[in-house]
């Protein structure tokens, strides 16, 4: 078993390698998104004040500082949250209206330091709670966003398409004349395309890292485990869509149906916070929504295995569930 | 058209058995309980016409394709593991993983196999050495099919299935393949072959069946179906030649696209009865009954109709 899965392995590895134009493709890419995102997000700050209020909904009675104009109040659910955002400086102050009213501010953030101005002219007596930090700029926000939206593309259509090819061509057909079965034809390309994306994202992650100096806060360790575990559980997936159907137009009608919801909801781009609770929801389906949950608590907030269990627990069985179910549902033939 | 029997009964225990098999598709009944044996060592022909059945016949015995009902049986036992080691396939239509170059098209395949031949042997005797470096895709269509063999060869199998090898190929391509499929038969490979090409099969082919509409519709040698069904020897003549009042003549006439087709056991008789009539002789072709011929005679068709 090992040998032929060996085989298929190193065959597929020679097609990618010489295929140069896909393998430029996907490493220019990411890189152009990030540098492209890194030159419009990252020097300039937005103009406006963000005050995060511990509440579910904003009473604008409560106190007259959240009156003051040109300055953004969001509810935030609790303290620890609240507190993280502002060591992080993405919010310039934190407020507490139950009972003594508290805030704490970040001593490092120059925003923050103007905004306790305010609050001070507005609510005199308010006490004051300290934190230090260094800001994470949208970019830092965005970073494994952009690697895991290029590791689901490179997932989903570089695996699929794939296997659509061998199929169309006879070439499947043609395996399954011999010993090797639909498992290990399919761990065979499981393994490859992980192995290339692990290649490629290392590339991405130590190259564009030197030059946005971009935020890590946790174990590089844990972050790999992240990407092997996000990895398995896409192509995975990818290898169930093309694994029964023979229609270009079918497969890539699937494809395009999971990753433009995924790239939209997953959080590639921005937060999902305060959206609603049934977008929450179908995020909490896509394995990418888990990729880049446990990537950014690791990198942002320096997260440990612990923190990030369930999304490990849900990729690594997401991708077994995936990988059973393209195993048995595994055509060789074209129609 | 009747039906004939299975071929000759033979001592040894065949190689691979087909026993009643259908095959079923929409609307379509492909392949219609057949059965045949194929003994150890010999080259077997499916022969027939586009759509008799044989592609779908030989990928039932390939294992890749499922019947209906009836069954394949490899050395006695229904087809396993066993059988995908030891057996060597050639599709009539095939392509390989891109990128790749003909040694490592054939180290791929070897590597699915337990045991076989080592891929520079295999290399050598389907004279690939001056391009075993090529990338697949760049091979015109012989090497193309030398290379699909030698990939069918490559785990040294005791039965080896090749469906119509040579069609698209030129002639001299073609005479190629076949000395190579010879020097293969020289090995006492087992060998499957489906071709509608009549001169393929009685070159190659120990035994061959007929196949039309799913069914086995004559089986055994070339030479003994050949002594079965003819005794007679054929007439040519451009059909331009053979005038219109000629068709009323006491002979056995069939038209054969641009020519005349006369089959006669008295060449004697049928020569003079022409010259009576007045027919020009200047173009006559006399030859023996060929496997077209039996194949016209048992279906009233063209081969390659």
């Amino acid at each position: 078993m090992i040998k032929r899965l060996a085989a298929v392995w190193h065959a597929r590895n020679l097609e990618f390698v010489r295929d140069r134009r896909t393998m430029i493709f996907s490493l220019l890419m990411p890189i152009a998104l990030v540098l492209g995102m890194s030159f419009v997000f990252g020097g300039k700050e937005r103009p406006l004040f963000k005050v995060g209020v511990i509440a579910t909904v904003i009473d604008k009675q409560a106190n007259p500082f959240l009156h003051e104009r040109y300055v953004e109040f969001v509810p935030i659910a609790d303290q620890s949250t609240g507190i993280r955002k502002v060591t992080h400086q993405q919010i310039d102050l934190l407020l507490d209206l139950h009972g003594t009213p508290r805030y704490w501010v970040n001593t490092d953030s120059p925003k923050g330091y103007i905004v306790e101005k305010l609050l001070l002219g507005a609510a005199n007596g308010a006490q004051r709670q300290q934190v230090t930090g260094e800001a994470v700029r949208y970019v830092d926000y965005l970073f494994p966003g952009i690697l895991g939206m290029n590791m689901m593309f490179s997932c989903l259509f570089g695996v699929g398409y794939v296997v659509l090819r061998y199929r169309k061509s006879g070439f499947l057909k043609r395996l399954h004349a011999t010993p090797l079965t639909a498992f290990e034809f399919l761990t065979a390309q499981v393994l490859s395309r992980l192995g290339l994306i692990l290649f490629v994202t290392t590339v991405l992650y130590v190259g564009i890292g030197t030059v946005i100096h971009f935020h890590r806060a946790g174990s590089g360790l844990l972050i790999i485990l992240i990407a092997v575990l996000g990895a398995l559980s896409m192509v995975a997936m990818g290898l169930t869509v093309a694994a029964r159907f023979s229609s270009e137009e079918v497969v890539g009608g699937i494809l395009n149906l999971l990753t433009w919801p995924m790239m939209l909801l997953s959080g590639v781009w921005y937060s999902l916070e305060g959206s609603p609770e049934w977008v929450q929801w179908v995020a909490g389906i896509f394995p990418l929504t888990h990729v880049l949950a446990a990537a950014r608590a690791v990198m942002i907030d320096g997260a440990g295995v612990a923190e990030i269990s369930s999304h490990l627990i849900y990729l690594a069985a997401t991708a077994l569930v995936f990988l059973a179910l393209g195993a048995w549902s595994f055509k060789w033939r074209y129609d | 058209m009747r039906e004939v029997p299975l071929a000759s009964a033979r001592v040894s225990e065949p190689i691979l058995e087909v026993r009643n098999l259908v095959k079923h598709y929409p609307n379509v009944t492909a392949v219609d309980g057949l059965s045949l044996a194929v003994p150890e060592g010999v080259c077997f022909g499916l022969l027939g016409p586009n759509g008799a059945g044989k592609t779908t016949t030989i990928e039932i015995m390939e294992g890749i394709l499922d019947a209906t009902s009836g069954e394949v049986r490899y050395r006695g036992a229904p087809l396993d593991q066993r059988f995908r080691e030891e057996a060597g396939i050639l599709f009539q239509k095939t392509a390989l993983q891109d990128f790749l170059t003909v040694r490592q098209s054939i180290t791929l395949f070897r590597g699915l196999y337990t045991r076989g031949l080592d891929v520079d042997e295999v290399i050598r005797l389907c004279a690939l050495e001056k391009l075993e470096n090529r990338d697949n895709r760049k091979l015109s269509g012989g090497q193309q099919q030398r290379l699909l063999l030698a990939i069918a060869l490559v785990n040294d199998p005791s039965v080896l299935f090749l469906d119509e090898p040579t069609t698209g190929l030129d002639p001299q391509a073609r005479r190629n393949f076949w000395e190579l499929i010879q020097s293969i038969k020289a090995r006492k490979k087992s060998i499957i072959l489906t071709t509608h090409y009549m001169e393929e099969a009685e070159l190659l082919c120990d035994e061959i069946a007929i196949v039309d509409r799913g069914r086995i519709i004559a089986q055994g040698t070339p030479r003994r179906l050949l002594q079965e069904h003819f005794e007679e020897v054929m007439l040519e003549l451009p059909r331009k030649d053979f005038p219109d009042s000629a068709r009323n003549l006491p002979l056995r006439i069939i038209d054969v696209a641009e020519r005349v087709e006369i089959s006669t056991a008295d060449l004697d008789a049928t020569l003079r009865i022409l010259i009576d009539a007045h027919v020009p002789l200047a173009h006559l072709r006399i030859r023996p009954a060929n496997l077209e011929d039996l194949f016209l005679e048992l279906t009233g068709k063209e081969l390659r109709a």
